[in-house]
C-alpha cells in the first residue's frame, strides 16, 4: 500500500536517472519470457516422461534429482550459474545466464506438477486412444495433455510466479543496473534487484521507489495469473 | 472353415507369475457375435484384450501361443500393434469418451489422430458412424457439445461409433453394458445384433441372458480355462459340461 503513491507514468517508464523502474519492469518481463522459453518445454517434457514412461530406473533417478532441485537453495543455483556461465562460459553478466539459473528453479516445479496432473488422467482415456490404433506419442499430445490442461497451466503459473520474484540467482547472473535492455550479452535490471537495491538506500525517494517496485511486481504476477486463466478457459472444462 | 475371422491357438497369458489364461482355443466367426461368459476373474477380459494386443500394455503381462487374424499371427514381429488395433476395434466396460472433445471430435478422433482420413469426408463418416451406432437422431443437433455431456448409455454408443468410424473388421466389447441401466443395455444389445451384419463381434459379458440374446456362439470360461465352446443354442439348451450347466443355471458364479 505504501507503494501506491510512488506509481505514476514516469515511475513506470522512466529509467534510473529519473528514479523510474522502467528498466526493471522490462528486465523482469524479458527474464520471464526467456526462462519460460527454456523451462516450460523442458519441464513439461520431463513431466510427460515421468508420468507416461516413468517405470524404469532412469525415471526414478530423474524423479529424485527433480525432487532435490525443487527444494534447492536458490542462492546455490545462482552461484552455480555464475561460476559456470558468467565466469566460465560467457565472461559477462547476461539475461541468458539469469534465465538459465531461473530455469533450474522453474523446471522441477513444472515437471512435478505435469507428472501429477497426467497421473490424474484416467487410464481408461489412454486405453480408449490406444485401442483406436492411435500412436502413443499422438495419444499423449492430442488426448492426454489436453485432458490435463488445467493442471499444466496451474503448474506453469506457479513456476512463473516463483521465478518472477527470485532475487538471489539473478543477482549473481544479470547483476542489475539502471538502464533499459542493452542486449542479451549485457547486464540487465529486474524488479527484485531494484527492490533490493533501493530498499537499502537512505534516500527517501529510493525507498519509495522500492515500495512502488514491489507493488508492480505483485501486480505483474497477479496479471499473469488472471491472463493465463482467462486465455485457457477451455470449452470443455470439467 | 473359411468363415473364421480370428482364432486363438494354445493361448496362455500371465500377469507376473499368475497365469490368467490356460491353453485357450477359440475361433471367432465372420459376421457373427461370439460371447465369452464366465464368473469374475475367469480370464474373459484378459482373453479379449489379447485379441487386439491391449493385454501387453499392462506392465507385467506376458503371453504365449498364437492369435490368428485372417490366418496371420498378430503376434508376429512384423505386425505393428498400432496398425492391428485399427483393424480390431474395442469398446470398454465403462464408457470412456475423450473428456476434452466434442461428440463430433470423439467420433472423428480415430481418423484424425491416426492420419488415415485421406480422401474421406469426415462429416460423412461421423454421420454414418453415429447412425450405425443408433445415436445420430439423439445427438445430431448437439455435435459440438462435450462427449461427456450425454448420458452413460449414449456415451457407450458414442464409444461404439468412435470404434466404427475406423471401419475395423472386428469389434471387441468388454462388458459394454455392465455400467448401464437395463434400458440403455437393451439398446446396446440391439445394436450388437445390428453390428454383426457389417462386422465381426466378440463380446465379453457376465450376464448370461445377454449372451443368449445377442450371440451366435458362446465360450464359457472358468479359472483361466475354456470349459465349453459352441453354438449359443447348444451351450444354453444342452451344455455338455457339468460345470457349464451349473453356471448357466445360476448355481454358482
Amino acid at each position: 500500500m505504501r507503494g501506491i503513491p510512488a506509481i505514476n507514468l514516469q515511475f513506470l517508464t522512466g529509467d534510473g536517472l529519473r528514479y523510474g523502474i522502467g528498466p526493471a519492469i522490462q528486465g523482469t518481463l524479458i527474464l520471464i519470457g526467456l526462462t519460460s522459453a527454456i523451462g516450460i518445454p523442458i519441464g513439461i517434457m520431463t513431466g510427460v516422461y515421468l508420468a507416461e514412461y516413468g517405470t524404469n530406473k532412469y525415471a526414478s533417478w530423474i524423479r529424485s534429482i527433480n525432487d532435490i532441485l525443487t527444494g534447492f537453495p536458490s542462492i546455490i543455483v545462482g552461484i552455480t550459474a555464475y561460476s559456470l556461465i558468467v565466469v566460465g562460459l560467457t565472461g559477462t553478466f547476461s539475461p541468458i545466464a539469469g534465465a538459465v539459473a531461473l530455469a533450474f528453479i522453474m523446471i522441477p516445479i513444472i515437471a512435478r506438477t505435469t507428472e501429477e496432473s497426467l497421473k490424474l488422467v484416467p487410464n481408461s482415456v489412454r486405453e480408449a486412444s490406444m485401442a483406436l490404433g492411435i500412436h502413443r506419442w499422438r495419444t499423449i499430445i492430442s488426448v492426454i495433455l489436453p485432458s490435463a490442461k488445467s493442471g499444466l497451466i496451474t503448474g506453469t503459473i506457479l513456476a512463473v510466479a516463483r521465478i518472477a520474484g527470485e532475487t538471489a540467482p539473478i543477482m549473481l547472473t544479470i547483476l542489475g543496473n539502471t538502464y533499459f535492455f542493452q542486449g542479451l550479452g549485457k547486464a540487465m535490471d529486474a524488479l527484485p534487484l531494484r527492490i533490493f537495491a533501493s530498499s537499502r538506500s537512505h534516500l527517501q525517494v529510493e525507498q519509495t521507489q522500492a515500495w512502488g517496485a514491489a507493488l508492480v511486481l505483485i501486480l505483474i504476477v497477479l496479471a499473469l495469473n488472471i491472463g493465463v486463466r482467462l486465455a485457457s478457459r477451455g470449452r470443455y472444462k470439467r | 472353415m473359411d468363415n473364421i475371422k480370428m482364432q486363438s491357438v494354445n493361448l496362455n497369458a500371465w500377469f507376473g507369475t499368475k497365469q490368467a489364461l490356460k491353453d485357450i482355443n477359440i475361433s471367432i466367426k465372420t459376421n457373427a457375435v461370439t460371447a465369452i461368459i464366465g464368473p469374475s476373474g475367469c480370464g474373459k477380459s484378459t482373453f479379449i484384450r489379447t485379441l487386439n494386443r491391449m493385454h501387453e500394455l499392462a506392465p507385467t503381462a506376458k503371453m504365449s501361443g498364437q492369435i490368428l487374424l485372417d490366418d496371420q499371427n498378430i503376434y508376429d514381429s512384423t505386425v505393428d500393434p498400432v496398425m492391428l488395433r485399427r483393424r480390431v476395434g474395442m469398446v470398454f466396460q465403462k464408457p470412456n469418451p475423450f473428456p476434452t472433445m466434442s461428440i463430433y471430435d470423439n467420433v472423428a478422433a480415430g481418423l484424425k489422430l491416426t492420419g488415415v482420413r485421406k480422401d474421406k469426408n469426415l462429416d460423412e463418416v461421423v454421420k454414418r458412424s453415429l447412425q450405425q451406432a443408433t445415436l445420430w437422431d439423439e445427438v445430431k443437433d448437439d455435435l459440438k457439445k462435450p462427449g461427456t455431456s450425454i448420458s452413460g448409455g449414449q456415451q457407450q454408443r458414442l464409444c461404439i461409433a468412435r470404434a466404427i468410424a475406423l471401419e475395423p473388421e472386428v469389434i471387441l466389447m468388454d462388458e459394454p453394458t455392465s455400467a448401464l441401466d437395463p434400458i440403455a443395455s437393451a439398446k446396446i444389445e440391439q445394436l450388437v445384433v445390428e453390428l454383426k451384419k457389417n462386422y465381426t463381434v466378440a463380446i465379453v459379458t457376465h450376464n448370461m441372458q445377454q449372451a443368449s440374446r445377442v450371440s451366435d456362439y458362446t465360450a464359457f470360461m472358468y479359472l483361466g480355462s475354456l470349459i465349453e465352446f459352441g453354438a449359443t443354442k447348444d451351450i444354453f439348451e444342452s451344455p455338455k459340461n457339468q460345470l457349464t450347466e451349473r453356471y448357466i443355471t445360476g448355481e454358482f458364479g
